[in-house]
């Protein structure tokens, strides 16, 4: 086989990476807000919610949590008579934004907490409720700050994406591995893989530049 | 049986308690690859913070499109990348030094940044003062600058310790017995998975918040100011 050949079965399995690396990065985004914002709360169940799955899923390896969601949920769901098997996709991608948005969420937690006390206060004064607060004076100043964390971690979620090919799903390094079974030519292909998700990963900083480009005017104004 | 140890079945507890010794080598085995590899990563880290630092482009530049390349491709693939890709040019390594060798690899990048960061930290009033001491600049960087810097850098390679750690469950996939890889065989001859992997996950917690909580720790002791290298 010519090494060109090998573009078609690694292009549709970039298609799959790129697919997973979007929609975990999506999720992954709304938990960490969620999670964030919530360690944060008053209320000390969300408080305590917050603080057990940022710990669950930072403390533990992510591979772990893919075999965990794979292998041991369909067990969990049998004996309390539900049933939890998902397709590969599903864990996958349920993996993925987990682990991510419990990363993301103290990267919300910390800049939230960075804006200065005086804004905090000058709200305060002008009689805010703690939502207006929070929406019209914490986000708009603390989302810019997040974007260069954000960044880092929409890579590790790419990268990350790779693992998984170890359930089965057929993403980039799924179709490397079957490629290299079929032909043997290990040279070629992981060199070709690797450069593939380089480009995949500058694509996305650049992408993740114009966004933060984007939500760093709301910093000059503060709406 | 795994490692010449038996487990029992007959119901979860005991099974859990039969299996703790078997995932304990796997322990073992997951701590010492994070930390040859944490050793690579330390020494390759500082070649290529150095490397980068070297005011010729010519040099300067490959070093970092080098260091931005092992950061932004998977380990996996960087795994699988040594391990088919060695034995082809005649290196053939057991499949824990090659796991050590692409975890190190891939953090090597990391910690480069690191060593960057805590050099840079150090503020310029410090290199002028030195200057106007008249220190010659080697005196100036072991005397004024790296003694300043070291605090700094020592909690971040600590959290790229565990950081470390917790990607050593992917070494399994090319056969290496760390924790989770003992964990699967466990789930795969019993067909009890719940029992180990939850195990496993609970063991990497205990490792991660006592690690995270020493790591604080150390981070307070330090002196800012500087550790005098005597």
């Amino acid at each position: 086989m010519h090494w060109t050949e090998y573009l078609v079965p690694l292009g549709q399995g970039a298609w799959v990476t790129v697919q997973l690396t979007f929609w975990s990065t999506i999720f992954g985004a709304i938990l960490s807000f969620a999670a964030g914002i919530g360690k944060l709360s008053g209320f000390a169940a969300i408080r305590w919610l917050s603080v057990s799955y940022i710990e669950i899923f930072r403390g533990t390896s992510l591979l772990v949590q893919l075999f965990w969601l794979y292998f041991a949920l369909p067990i969990v769901g049998e004996m309390a008579g539900i049933d939890l098997r998902f397709s590969p996709v599903i864990v996958g991608i349920l993996a993925l934004s987990l682990n991510i948005g419990a990363y993301g969420a103290e990267v919300v937690r910390g800049s939230i907490q960075a804006v200065t006390r005086a804004q905090y206060e000058a709200a305060r004064a002008l009689n805010f409720t703690p939502r207006q607060t929070l929406f019209r004076i914490a986000l708009p100043q603390a989302i810019p700050e997040m974007m260069p964390p954000f960044d880092n971690l929409a890579i590790q979620n790419l990268k990350d994406t790779a693992l998984v090919s170890l359930i089965t799903l057929g993403d980039l390094a799924f179709r490397a591995e079957q490629l290299r079974n079929f032909t043997q030519d290990s040279t070629t292909i992981f060199s070709l893989v690797l450069i593939m998700y380089f480009g995949m990963a500058l694509v996305l900083t650049a992408m993740m530049r114009v966004l933060a480009r984007m939500v760093g005017r709301w910093r000059q104004t503060g709406r | 049986m795994l490692f010449g140890i038996e487990w029992d079945t007959s119901d979860n507890l005991t099974f859990a308690i039969s299996i703790l010794p078997i995932l304990m080598r796997g322990l073992w085995v997951t701590l010492q690859a994070a930390v040859l590899g944490f050793f690579v990563a330390m020494v390759l880290g500082l070649v290529l913070a150095a490397l980068k630092a070297v005011p010729a482009r010519i040099v300067s530049w490959p070093t970092r499109v080098i260091a931005e390349f092992l950061r932004d491709t998977p380990l996996l693939i960087q795994l699988f990348f040594l391990y088919y890709v060695l034995p082809e040019f005649g290196l053939i390594l057991p499949a824990f030094l090659t796991g050590a060798l692409a975890l190190g690899l891939q953090y090597s990048a990391y910690l480069s940044e690191v060593y960057r960061a805590g050099i840079e930290a150090v503020p310029r009033g410090q290199h002028e003062a030195a200057r106007a001491l008249d220190l010659t600049p080697r005196d100036t960087f072991i005397r004024i600058i790296l003694p300043q810097a070291i605090p700094r850098i020592i909690p971040a390679m600590g959290n790229y310790l565990v950081a470390i750690t917790k990607d050593v469950p992917i070494l399994s996939v090319v056969t290496v017995l760390e924790l989770l890889g003992v964990a699967r065989i466990i789930g795969d001859r019993t067909f009890n998975y719940l029992v180990p992997l939850t195990m496993v996950g609970g063991i990497y917690l205990i490792l991660t918040l006592l690690a995270s909580y020493g790591v604080r720790r150390l981070d307070r002791s330090l002196p800012k100011t500087g550790i005098p290298l005597k």
